[in-house]
């Protein structure tokens, strides 16, 4: 072996030891807790006889089988929300892409200030918000626009509404980061070959923004239909989402490998479900996604 | 699909309109102005204009960077409301008529083509927009890429072709339409060199060939002389001077246009001698200009000669004669082949110094002309002393 080898071997090296503290980092955090997870989601037993690995591929069945209504209501009341959040968000972003001027930052600010302010805190206050006799319902029954026993609280709207108030930045987010991009001569060049203000945006800035779109509507239904605070806060008894079904397994019932699979089951959904999205979307789209 | 659903009216200034006279300028600007207001500062990007384009023709705005070109050209094409004056496209008043209602169409500077379409949609979309049937779409856009040569690459998307391709490309697309006239900011800029000329001709052979307006921004002197029919020298939001390349090239209307055109030798003195209409006003040591003006004696004038026009002599001329002569050091030679270009600094005394440019063409078997450090004696004759209006 000659000295010239040495370098070159080291300079071969180089790039794996440097994506080494990243691997690191993905095994413990992500790849260890997922497979602690999986395998508790096929053991058997109880939290005083203990758990042990038995491959109880049931465990999944009981799962889907017991709560396939809650697992179903999430992806929905998330699916809402996540609409919502489109037709919100999209004009929200648009307008500070394109008509906020100098003050574009200090929109986005007060678009992320109630994020300074503790999640759960926020939903609690969107409950007085949204009480019986609240500011808004109170008001509106006080000059009679609202009969007496009109609700939204423990409602299914108020789940969703409350989702999308809470994840609405998710979404505004990245299709801002898009449109604040986007070359304007393109909207003007639409404008030029005689399309109106309508069709430039349908057929241009719409389609040249579906990669922050994308991202959004990722970036909000995962942690929507995941989530179970709102769910608790705003929807009552009657609209709970799996997100509590998994917290009162593990937490109230100790059912951990049913927690784990009910986990697995919703995890398994939403990945189908992202690439089912993304395949109709188009892969190069999803691609300039993750390349912007 | 789109193009069966979909149906404009004719854009105003449209040809189907009131066929109109051929003397209708394509074009017309009257008393047009711009003034930018941000905040509390004001830019005055375009001075009251009043400009007239004729139909069919090559029309060029040039000018230094940031002296209204482009902001002409929005107000053409609708971008840009002028701050007062008149659009008129084919007699008709524009002013206040959007962009996608006027009959121009715009190659931006950056071309600005739809990343997320095709060549072939990015070209058909003015001509889907204004619901021309399906199979005529596709023939006119078949027609198009075959006229700038890009036969068979409409499934690319542009992302994926070279700059001059992207350039070929945003000109089809405004060309597909047969519009009225059609606005170019600078569509050669990103281009080097070679191909830069290469689309110069193309241009040129493509605009003779669909007989459309052509009003060409560019702040490059040599392609505006060699492209134009009529070319605008424009300064600080004003046209300083308009008319054919000849004459803006060898009678420039001041001291700025004849700066901005070519290389210019600018000489001035005040008269020592005027007879029968030539005046002479003495420059470097024993050295005289002469220019047919009725200027007196006394009086100060400026002129400007053109580099090829001067004739470089090792040795002082013989004979009297009206011609011009003017002594100087050779202080830069560049040899380019077929020509070699000197600079030459003559002590004009009273001013300091000044420097002409003087060009040479490499003849067979001239032996190698003068070196730097040299003196040298430049040579011209009185018609080519263009004197500057005052
Ligand atoms: N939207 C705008 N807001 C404020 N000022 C502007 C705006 N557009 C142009 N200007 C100003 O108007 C003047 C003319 O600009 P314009 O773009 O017409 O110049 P140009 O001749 O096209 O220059 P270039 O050769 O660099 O493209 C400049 O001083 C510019 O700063
Ligand atoms: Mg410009």
């Amino acid at each position: 072996m000659t000295d010239e080898r040495r370098p070159r071997l080291t300079a071969r090296a180089a790039p794996y030891l440097l994506v080494a503290p990243a691997w690191l980092w993905l095994a413990v955090f992500f790849v260890v807790p997922i497979a602690t997870v999986l395998s508790m989601s096929l053991m058997s037993g109880n939290l005083y006889d203990g758990y042990s690995l038995t491959w109880e591929f049931g465990n999944y069945a009981a799962a889907v089988g017991a709560y396939w209504e809650q697992i179903a209501r999430s992806l929905v009341y998330g699916a809402c929300a996540t609409v919502l959040c489109i037709l919100i968000g999209y004009p929200c972003a648009y307008w500070i892409a394109f008509r906020g001027g100098a003050y574009k930052n200090a929109y986005l600010l007060l678009l992320l200030l109630p994020m300074f302010v503790s999640f759960v805190l926020r939903t609690i206050s969107w409950k007085a918000l949204l009480a019986d006799q609240g500011i808004i319902l109170g008001t509106l029954k006080g000059i009679g626009l609202l009969p007496e026993d009109a609700y939204v609280l423990n409602s299914a709207p108020a789940v969703v509404f409350g989702l999308a108030y809470n994840f609405l930045p998710f979404m505004v987010l990245p299709v801002y980061a898009v449109l604040e991009r986007m070359d304007h001569r393109v909207v003007e060049a639409a404008r030029d070959l005689y399309a109106g203000p309508v069709r430039a945006f349908t057929r241009v800035v719409l389609p040249m923004s579906l990669p922050g779109v994308f991202a959004g509507v990722i970036m909000t239904f995962i942690p929507t239909s995941a989530d179970y605070v709102n769910a608790t806060v705003l929807g009552g008894a009657h609209n709970t989402m799996v997100g509590k079904v998994i917290e009162n397994q593990y937490l109230v019932n100790n059912a951990y490998p049913m927690a784990a699979s009910i986990t697995f089951v919703l995890m398994a959904v939403l990945l189908v479900g992202i690439f089912g999205y993304a395949r109709a979307l188009g892969t190069d789209r999803v691609m300039e996604a993750s390349a912007r | 699909m789109d193009s069966m659903t979909e149906s404009a009216p004719a854009p105003v200034g449209a040809a189907e309109e009131a066929p109109p006279s051929a003397d209708v300028p394509a074009i017309a600007l009257e008393g047009v102005a711009k003034t930018f207001r941000t905040g509390r500062e004001e830019v005055a990007a375009v001075a009251r204009t009043d400009l007239e384009i004729a139909q069919g023709e090559f029309f060029s705005l040039l000018g230094p960077s940031g002296c209204g070109k482009t902001t002409t050209m929005r107000m053409v094409a609708g971008f840009e409301d002028p701050t007062e004056g008149t659009v008129r496209l084919k007699g008709a008043d524009v002013t206040r008529v959007a962009p996608d209602r006027r009959d121009v169409n715009m190659v931006f500077q950056s071309y600005a083509l739809f990343p997320h379409m095709t060549v072939f949609d990015n070209i058909a979309f003015g001509l889907r927009r204004k619901g021309v049937p399906r199979d005529e779409v596709r023939r006119r856009v078949g027609e198009m890429l075959e006229l700038v040569e890009l036969s068979g690459r409409g499934r690319t998307k542009p992302g994926r072709m070279s700059g001059g391709q992207q350039q070929r490309v945003a000109l089809a697309r405004a060309l597909v339409n047969r519009p009225s006239a059609l606005l170019l900011d600078e569509p050669l800029g990103a281009l080097d060199l070679k191909l830069r000329q290469a689309m110069q001709i193309e241009l040129k052979r493509i605009q003779r060939d669909v007989g459309i307006t052509f009003v060409y921004v560019t702040h490059d002197q040599g392609e505006a002389l060699t492209m134009s029919d009529r070319i605008a020298v424009m300064n600080k939001g004003a046209v300083e001077q308009l008319g054919p390349p000849r004459e803006i090239y060898e009678r420039p209307a001041s001291r700025f246009v004849a700066g901005f055109i070519g290389t210019s030798n600018l000489l001035s003195g005040t008269v020592s001698d005027a007879s029968g209409g030539l005046a002479a006003f003495p420059a470097g040591e024993e050295g005289t200009v002469r220019a047919a003006t009725g200027a007196a004696v006394g009086e100060t004038v400026e002129i400007t000669v053109r580099p090829e026009k001067i004739a470089l002599h090792t040795a002082r001329p013989d004979g009297a004669g009206t011609r011009s002569r003017v002594p100087g050091t050779v202080s830069e030679v560049v040899y380019l082949g077929s020509a070699t270009h000197y600079t030459v600094a003559v002590d004009t005394g009273a001013q300091g110094g000044t420097e002409l440019t003087v060009y040479t063409q490499n003849s067979a078997g001239t032996d190698d002309g003068p070196a730097r450090g040299d003196r040298v004696w430049l040579e011209w004759g009185p018609e080519h002393s263009y004197v500057l209006p005052a």
